[in-house]
């Protein structure tokens, strides 16, 4: 017990070992996680509830969604996923120069999706296709319903954009970590956590991507 | 190479790479899938199908990216219950809003 603290300074007093002390960071970040379950879930509810209330005006409006870019994005944030596992695995061995690059090619792509995201709410803005008073939308019966969809597009993605950022501020402080070799093969649980919020994240983005952008184009 | 893990619950052994690059490889298919058949036009299907793969690249990402299937059985058990209680959320909204005007309304009402 005692040669094991020598052994290993991050390993805290009241666990038995750092293998116990990682699968309780494990679960702790879990349940956070499942809190972020429970809020996403709160708005995919309600996309459940107005999609079948108003399936015709929500086809509508969906064809305004810009699939190539939605697209793109989900291959950026699918890659920045494997760049994410390829850091923890990095990390996992101790090598410190690929961490850094592993880290910084998920912040990389992390920039590249808020940026595409930046083009399409542009997009948006020019067609006056956000909800309120400057709304505007071709077909005049479905003026009221279609906003709600567009007001969960932006609540969603805005939402989903806001833990992007928040992701990108978690990778800056884990490059900085590592280039002052903070982590080794025997303590990492940053980048493991770290990276548990990142593939969240995505997680969100795979299912907000059908819902928003595929379902109900075909509708006529 | 590290050493394998000597510990009874030291769970976190090292993926190869070629594993994170074949769950990428799926998980890109399954875009380009999920692109391509919302073209079609399948009725009710596109739903079901666009539905599906998502539930199969979310549940790629939690098993291999998640290293859930590595983590221990109190972990797993944490996971499942967040999908399930957000199942619940939705069959029971849905059950409520789609059985809406299936009933005539009770004498009472």
């Amino acid at each position: 017990m005692t040669l094991a603290a020598h052994a290993e300074p991050n390993l805290k007093h009241h666990f038995d070992d750092s293998a116990q002390q990682l699968d309780s960071s494990t679960l702790g970040m879990w349940v956070f996680l499942l809190t972020e379950i429970m809020f996403f879930g709160g708005m995919f509810g309600a996309y459940t509830v107005y999609r079948n209330l108003y399936p015709e005006a929500f086809a509508s409006a969906s064809r305004f969604m810009n699939v190539v870019m939605g697209g793109t994005n989900t291959a950026v944030l699918i890659f920045s996923s494997l760049t994410m596992a390829l850091a923890v695995r990095s990390a996992q061995l101790g090598r410190k120069k690929q961490l850094i690059f592993f880290l910084s090619s998920t912040l990389f792509l992390g920039c590249v999706f808020l940026t595409i995201k930046y083009f399409e709410y542009h997009e948006k803005w020019v067609d006056h296709h956000i909800p309120g008073p400057g709304f505007r939308f071709d077909e005049p019966q479905y003026f009221h319903q279609a906003q709600i969809l567009f007001f969960l597009y932006f609540a969603m993605t805005g939402m989903h954009a806001m833990h992007m950022i928040v992701g990108a501020g978690l990778l800056t402080t884990l490059i900085v970590m590592a280039a002052h070799d903070r982590f080794s093969a025997k303590w990492y649980t940053p980048v493991e956590l770290i990276g548990l919020y990142w593939h969240f994240v995505d997680i969100v983005w795979i299912f907000l991507f059908p819902l928003l952008y595929l379902i109900g184009r075909t509708h006529t | 190479m590290t050493p394998e893990p000597t510990d009874s619950h030291v769970s976190h052994h090292v993926v190869p790479v070629w594993k994170y690059l074949a769950v990428f490889a799926a998980l890109i298919t399954l875009t380009v899938t999920t692109i391509l058949v919302a073209q079609i036009d399948l009725g009710e299907y596109n739903f079901i199908v666009a539905i599906t793969i998502a539930v199969i690249k979310g549940s790629l990402v939690v098993w291999f990216f998640m290293h859930v299937n590595q983590s221990n059985s109190l972990t797993r058990l944490f996971v499942g219950a967040g999908f399930f209680w957000m199942a619940i959320l939705l069959v029971f909204v849905l059950s409520d809003y789609l059985s809406r005007g299936w009933l005539p309304r009770p004498i009472w009402w």
